[in-house]
């Protein structure tokens, strides 16, 4: 743009049906949200004002915690895997000498479980993973992998590690996806002049495909962060809704949605919604301000 | 030579396990689908399928017609991505090609507003549909989504580097209204980057769980995925046979979609995520 763009007001006219919407049904809700945690809505009646009540009962809550921790536990599952998975296909797939072939199917095939709604994956295994009639029991079985069947989703780490790694399975292969994106945004002179130059796979590797799919693996970590900090469909169709066994899937969504849904207090879910919120930022910041670290440091 | 032979033969095995680990699943899903439940029970794992898909069916559809929710879902997912797209080009075109004053300032305003997890206003949200009196409609499914920012936010990149200002100005001489300018040439330009966008509209209505969870109380109203949650509560969940079917009946008909959209969808993803 050389030159200044006259003044048109026929703008307002294009986003105001977008404005009117935006403001109706999110930022309204959200300063509504926040007006009801100061308060003891039940959903029904004049809410009440209780000042910092709910919040004070938040950061002493120890399912609130135990929800913190074990959203943590089945992501950090779950993005090893799927970064793991994904990195290693990504680097098979980069490698020059050995020209894999057939990247369009494998993409298509790793990408399926992802498209899938996660309401029919979470039924789906919940009842493979059944105890005495489930289908990955029977094969195990039928193996002799195991001699007894496993009640898999009635152990809280044997249900942790299910659904993060039903997560992993759902999203390696759209990180896949994204990693080699980003690799064939790196010019394949680098490859090849590394080559001439003699570099090992493991320096190349170290050396030249790591450093440059940096910015888009952390891209690939806010997003999954971001994500997985708001699982709630998983967790809740897999086991009774509300986080068995033992509240080892009960994650923060699903602790706000059960605290507002079935046990109406409204008020006590908006303050958890902002604790949540608040980790979201926390987190995104630490992220923010990590790059920008490295970035300095490069420069 | 030879070594590497061996080693990409091995790559190769390795990579259609995991193949292989993408679609059993989905493999199982289907063939217990067709086994009753006394097989299942009795004769555990099994790859060949059974004969009982007719009867399962019939058990499963005394419950829930899984196909209304099919319907539902698909309802609303196309007038979701219908509107939103619509909408979100309008959007994006009014900031692109007008200079007005407090356009930067809103723009970043959206921005800010799109990092916000969406569970945030979810009990505001609530509460405002009560005091409207749209709980159990489609309004509160349909409407909202007529304000996403990060379409306007990717639909406003695309036409900064897409559209030229010469082309409006030819038009304007020849006295065309700024809409008809919208409908003429800005959404012509846009739409590759429009159907880009709808696909993942279409998929994030089509999964949407937890919004029609709340809103919707009326069976008949059910979206698939609040439809098969209500399902693992009910009955059918006794019988494995008709609980695979009905699984399979959400899942298959996507399966088929995909066969035909993947390639465009996979572009799509590789896209978005160059551009970030």
């Amino acid at each position: 743009m050389s030159k200044m763009k006259k003044i048109d007001y026929h703008g307002y006219f294009f986003i105001i049906p977008f404005f009117l919407i935006f403001i109706t049904f999110t930022i309204y809700p959200i300063l509504l949200t926040f007006y009801y945690s100061f308060t003891s809505y039940t959903g029904m009646g004049d809410p009440e004002f209780i000042g910092l009540a709910n919040y004070a009962r938040l950061v002493t809550d120890p399912y609130f915690f135990s929800a913190f921790y074990n959203t943590m536990y089945i992501w950090g599952i779950n993005f090893g895997f799927q970064l793991g998975i994904a990195l290693l296909l990504t680097v098979l797939f980069s490698d020059i000498r050995l020209k894999m072939k057939g990247l369009g199917f494998f993409r298509a095939a790793f990408y399926l479980p992802n498209l899938i709604t996660i309401a029919s994956v979470a039924l789906l295994f919940g009842i493979l993973l059944g105890w005495h009639h489930g289908t990955i029991n029977h094969l195990l079985l039928d193996l002799g992998i195991i001699s007894q069947p496993i009640n898999w989703l009635n152990d809280p780490t044997t249900a942790r590690w299910s659904v993060g790694l039903i997560g992993a399975w759902m999203w390696f292969g759209h990180t896949f996806i994204i990693l080699m994106a980003g690799v064939s945004g790196i010019s394949k002179d680098y490859f090849e002049a590394a080559l001439i130059d003699g570099a090992s796979r493991w320096q190349i590797l170290s050396n030249v495909t790591l450093p440059l799919l940096k910015p888009i693996m952390l891209y690939v970590l806010i997003t999954s962060l971001i994500g997985g900090l708001q699982i709630f469909d998983l967790p809740m169709l897999i086991t009774d809704g509300m986080g068995a066994p033992e509240g080892s899937l009960n994650t923060m969504v699903l602790y706000l949605y059960n605290q507002a849904f079935k046990f109406n207090n409204y008020g006590y879910a908006a303050a958890v919604a902002y604790g949540l919120f608040l980790i979201t930022v926390l987190f995104s910041l630490i992220m923010f301000k990590s790059m920008y670290r490295k970035n300095v440091k490069e420069g | 030579m030879k070594k590497d032979k061996v080693v990409k033969g091995i790559f190769y095995t390795l990579l259609i396990l995991l193949v292989i680990i993408s679609f059993i699943p989905f493999y199982m899903m289907i063939v217990n689908a067709t086994r009753s439940n006394g097989d299942i029970l009795q004769n555990g794992f099994t790859l060949l399928p059974g004969g009982a898909l007719m009867e399962n069916y019939d058990i499963l559809i005394q419950y829930m017609n899984l196909w209304r929710g099919f319907a539902n879902s698909l309802v609303i997912a196309v007038a979701v991505t219908l509107l939103s797209s619509y909408f979100s080009a309008l959007t994006a075109f009014g900031f692109a090609v007008y200079n007005f004053k407090g356009r930067n300032a809103l723009f970043i305003l959206m921005l800010i507003l799109m990092m916000v997890p969406g569970q945030l206003g979810l009990i505001g949200f609530y509460d405002l549909i009560q005091t409207m009196g749209f709980l159990d409609t489609y309004v509160p499914l349909i409407i909202p989504p007529i304000a996403s920012p990060f379409i306007v936010f990717f639909l406003r990149q695309y036409l900064a580097t897409t559209m030229h200002p010469s082309l409006l100005e030819a038009a304007r001489i020849d006295g065309a209204k700024e809409l008809t300018l919208f409908h003429k040439i800005g959404l012509p330009i846009l739409m590759p980057a429009v159907a880009t966008m709808a696909i993942f509209t279409f998929i994030g209505s089509w999964n949407n769980y937890i919004l029609p969870l709340v809103v919707l109380f009326s069976p008949e109203k059910y979206t698939l995925p609040v439809m098969l949650g209500a399902l693992r509560g009910s009955q059918v969940a006794q019988n494995l046979g008709a609980m695979y079917l009905g699984i399979a009946i959400s899942v298959v008909p996507i399966m088929i979609a995909f066969l035909f959209l993947s390639k465009y969808i996979i572009t799509s993803i590789s896209a978005g995520a160059v551009k970030e």
